[in-house]
């Protein structure tokens, strides 16, 4: 069965008709077109489709998109504002949190949601946030100095 | 005034040239390729282990509306493998099936709901035959073999005897013997498999993006299975979500797209679940090695005699190479006479094994460093005075099986891991009180290459070819078939040219992965890039240098000899007022048009190894990289959970091009090291692998991983480019053994099989609190 569904994706409104079952994720990169949020696993086992619903980080694969009606929904295509990365953005960039990229868009919105509720996490705080996204290049050493220095740079004001 | 001079990127911290795109969503990875109408692909996959093909009915499922084409092993009777000399994997299987889960058949529909719907309508009729799960099981008396001419079932039996062993050992003044075993374990990358293929009919050519470590092999294996000229092919490897080896080698994945594409006479978007990722394989092997040891009361090792069997899977794959490997590499970090080695590569009804990150080496290094503790402590020995004692002579040097050694870092390193993990004042000093933890310290050493001296396929040509153009925009692409797979190699070889010509990074941009544009390179593996293609760049970027002084030596009248390059200035001499870049450049395009240079790359011969056993070239590279490590644990003793509270890793890498890239390098391999030493494993029931997926795979979260301090220690290679040698692979191996050292070192408690799980450590802790009472206090 079909329906609408009407939600503020990356800030702006949209409204689209979908089949009842289709995953949020599913949803986002096939339907919307955007690919940035990844399919990684079989479903909630590696955190590469992480969005944010309401500030939240929700794992889009296992989020039927009609359940997202009437919310705000942010993927990592989001975050560029002006040309400019954001600060969780370019945490990753400079200090290596992303290697081959895959995970990223999982980490990167994870790290989002925690900036925005906690803006100076603690290492304890990093490791608890993103402790259900996994990453096999990097050893996670180079994600928790990432994101300290989002936060870091966060706190010169580049947004999150 | 500011002065203009050359711009330098080499040595420090530079952030991948692809990052951009990675954080902000917009690096498109093969299944991001999602146009209008593509067919979504499925596999049909066999639930058997051992059968005889007797039929595969599709006629259910071709009748399904929506399905625009089937394959099946009827649609390919070529035989694909990455080594010339085994290609006897079908993309389909033809005849027999040979793993649970090989694909048998595969369908492309209008969408993924359909092809998944007509997957259950195909029919497999087979007639079982007896299957094996071990090596073991497969090389019994009276084992049906999976393929022909491999008698018992061993795809390569492997032996070598170097020196006189015997004698050796019997004027050891200790011999000690183990048996250890390393369970199977997946490279399990972020990105599952997938390829999209596009055929055109009208002009009988045909487009493959392909999630793949080595864009040309596929090249070749495309232009096998389909019988298609090589020249109406085109690879396109777009980013690569991480490889670590399994995608070293065509996958059936992008080959049943191709003939999925051809049959329907479209584009194929085939992207296979976790599972079938999984499944698919090519990780590294369950391997049993018995390792002998013979000491000097010095703690010199006299002798050595290893025996390693690889449980290989139902292809060969890499096997021969792998099962090479683990020979070979005895050599190269110690000082090493009289070694005896005896290698069997197994072909099983399981998944096909391949080349995981520091291939063919780690397991035996895990047992051999694991030894080396073991002795060290018998002889009351510290581990880090035995691995001195045992290092090899000054560089340059040869083994005794013709490995070429130019440079040597490891004492550095060792010196290194000494002093930051405060070994010398912290080992054995842990407070013991009633806590249950104990705590403990462990240390090991390992080595890898840098590039195989000799590729798979040889054909003559160079080993690495770069191609730079310069335009009227003075800009400069670099063009490149080698693989950018998350390592940084994008990086690395930007960096080379520009640091060559003295220019800021954002004056190049570099192309990689495509066919039509790019030079054929042979692929990312064998950690071969830097060290090999990096090179070529280097040579490439020599060349167009010469090309833009000849012209600004024309434009001054001045000699080339006498021209200045400060990168975005060229004068002829200090008083001269020079030329920008742009100038000479546009100086340059008179006499050419568009600039296009060629820079190459071969390795020299005395790198190719020897000949004194047969695969005795398997080893031989230009350089070889070195790892220290210092493991610190807490085993609680009442529950078994081993926590590695942190890691101090010294690794050689020649010289650190770019020293964020080296950090990111050899942290990842620590940590893939611990993945495998403390919880991944591949687990089969009856064929099935039962770990298919993330949470039962026990890949470690943020949350059990540990501090990882890098020291790099620089021994400015001879051959390397500006000095260097491999990063991304080499410090896995020693992170196994160093693990085991420090529980033993915890607990008193030797743990040989891997990996090492809670309950093999309560086991073993059970089993000490039991032992004297069993044995009656013996």
């Amino acid at each position: 069965m079909a329906r609408i569904l009407q939600l503020t994706l990356n800030g702006r409104a949209r409204s689209d008709a979908i089949c009842e079952n289709v995953l949020l994720l599913d949803y986002l990169r096939e339907i919307v077109g955007l690919t940035g949020t990844k399919t990684g696993c079989d479903g909630g086992e590696c955190g590469a489709c992480t969005v944010l619903i309401n500030d939240q980080p929700r794992l889009s694969c296992l989020s039927l998109a009609a359940l997202a009606d009437g919310t705000r929904v942010d993927t990592v295509e989001s975050l560029v504002s002006d040309g400019r990365m954001s600060a969780v953005q370019r945490g990753f960039h400079e200090k290596l949190g992303s290697q081959c990229g895959y995970c990223t868009p999982g980490f990167i919105m994870a790290s989002a949601g925690l900036l925005r509720r906690n803006p100076r996490p603690s290492e304890d705080e990093i490791r608890e946030a993103l402790g259900s996204n996994i990453c096999r290049c990097t050893g996670y050493v180079k994600i928790i100095e990432a994101v300290m220095h989002a936060a870091e740079l966060h706190a010169t004001g580049v947004s999150p | 005034m500011n002065e203009i001079v050359p711009t330098h990127t080499i040595g420090g911290y530079v952030p991948l040239v692809d990052g951009p795109e990675k954080v902000s969503g917009r690096a498109k990875y093969t299944a991001d390729f999602i146009t209008p109408g593509m067919l979504a692909g499925r596999i049909f996959r066999s639930p058997y282990s051992h059968a005889e093909i007797l039929d595969v009915d599709v006629s259910e499922a071709l009748k399904l509306p929506g399905v625009k084409a089937i394959v099946t092993g009827a649609d390919c009777d070529k035989g694909f493998g990455v080594l010339p000399i085994a290609r006897t994997e079908h993309p389909l299987a033809r005849e027999r099936v040979r793993y649970c889960g090989e694909p048998v058949a595969a369908i492309a529909a209008v969408d993924d709901a359909t092809a998944k719907e007509a997957v259950k309508l195909i029919k497999l009729k087979v007639r079982e035959l007896p299957a094996y799960h071990t090596a073991g099981a497969a090389m019994a008396p009276g084992a049906v073999e999976l393929h022909e001419h491999r008698p018992k079932n061993i795809e390569r039996d492997v032996y070598f005897e170097l020196g006189d062993v015997v004698a050796a050992f019997a004027a050891a003044d200790l011999v000690r013997a183990g048996t250890y075993n390393c369970a199977e374990v997946c490279q399990n990358q972020m990105e599952m498999h997938a390829a999209v293929a596009d055929y055109d009919g009208e002009r009988d050519r045909i487009t493959v993006h392909a999630s793949t470590q080595v864009p040309y092999y596929v090249h070749l294996m495309l232009s096998q299975i389909l019988g298609m000229d090589m020249s109406r092919i085109r690879v396109i490897k777009p980013h690569v979500g991480g490889g670590f080896g399994c995608r070293t080698e065509t996958l059936n994945v992008e080959l049943i797209a191709a003939l999925l594409a051809r049959k329907a006479g479209g584009c194929v978007r085939m992207v296979v679940n976790r599972e079938e990722t999984f499944i698919t394989h090519r990780g590294r092997p369950e391997t049993d090695i018995r390792l002998k040891l013979g000491m000097g009361k010095d703690g010199r090792i006299t002798a050595v005699e290893c025996e390693c069997i690889q449980r290989g899977g139902a292809h060969s794959g890499y096997g021969v190479v792998t099962i090479l490997y683990a020979g070979s590499m005895l050599y190269a970090i110690y000082d090493l006479h009289n070694v005896k080695y005896f290698g069997k590569r197994v072909l099983t009804n399981t998944p096909p094994c391949g080349a995981f990150r520091g291939h063919g080496t780690v397991d035996i290094r895990f047992a051999f460093e694991s030894l080396l503790d073991e002795m060290a402590g018998a002889l009351g020995l510290d581990p880090f005075a035995v691995r001195r004692v045992n290092l090899l002579p000054t560089a340059p040097t040869f083994t005794d099986n013709d490995l070429m050694v130019n440079s040597y870092g490891l004492p550095e390193c060792l010196d290194w891991v000494e002093r930051e993990s405060g070994w010398k004042t912290r080992k054995g000093k842990f407070p013991r009180g009633k806590s249950h933890i104990s705590k403990g310290l462990g240390m090991a050493c390992s080595h890898y290459i840098s590039g195989a001296a000799k590729p798979v396929n040889w054909t003559g040509e160079p080993h690495a070819t770069i191609k730079l153009k310069l335009d009227f925009d003075g800009s400069i692409v670099l063009l490149t078939g080698a693989a950018e797979i998350g390592q940084g190699s994008s990086t690395v070889l930007v960096q080379s040219v520009a640091e060559v010509l003295g220019l800021d990074l954002s004056r190049i941009r570099i192309v990689t992965g495509d066919s039509d544009v790019v030079p054929k390179d042979n692929g990312s593996y064998s950690s071969r890039v830097t060290f090999t293609v990096g090179n070529a760049a280097i040579d490439a970027a020599n060349n167009l240098k010469a090309v833009l002084i000849a012209a600004a030596a024309r434009k001054l009248d001045a000699k080339p000899g006498e021209i200045e390059c400060l990168g975005e200035l060229y004068r002829a001499g200090a008083q001269d007022k020079g030329l920008t870049f742009n100038e000479v450049v546009t100086e340059a395009l008179k006499d050419t048009g568009t600039i296009t240079v060629t820079g190459n790359y071969s390795t020299i011969p005395e790198s190719h190894g020897g000949k004194k056993y047969r695969g005795a070239a398997i080893g031989g590279t230009m350089g070889y990289s070195y790892s220290a490590q210092v493991v610190e644990v807490s085993v609680d003793e009442e529950t078994g959970v081993v926590t590695v509270d942190k890691v101090w890793v010294a690794h050689d890498c020649g010289k650190a091009l770019n020293r964020l890239s080296v950090e990111g390098q050899v942290q990842g391999s620590v940590w893939m090291g611990m993945g495998q030493a403390m919880s991944e494993e591949a687990a089969y029931h009856g064929g099935l692998m039962l770990t298919a997926n993330m949470l039962d795979y026990r890949v470690p979260t943020i949350a059990d991983s540990p501090p990882i301090e890098v020291g790099i220690v620089e021994s400015n290679d001879p051959h390397g480019p500006f000095g260097a040698k491999e990063a991304g692979e080499g410090s896995l191996a020693a992170f196994l053994p160093a693990l085991t050292n420090a529980i033993a070192d915890a607990t008193g408690l030797r743990v040989n099989d891997l990996p090492v799980t809670p309950d093999r450590v309560f086991a073993a802790i059970e089993k000490r609190a039991r032992g004297p009472k069993n044995n009656g206090g013996a």
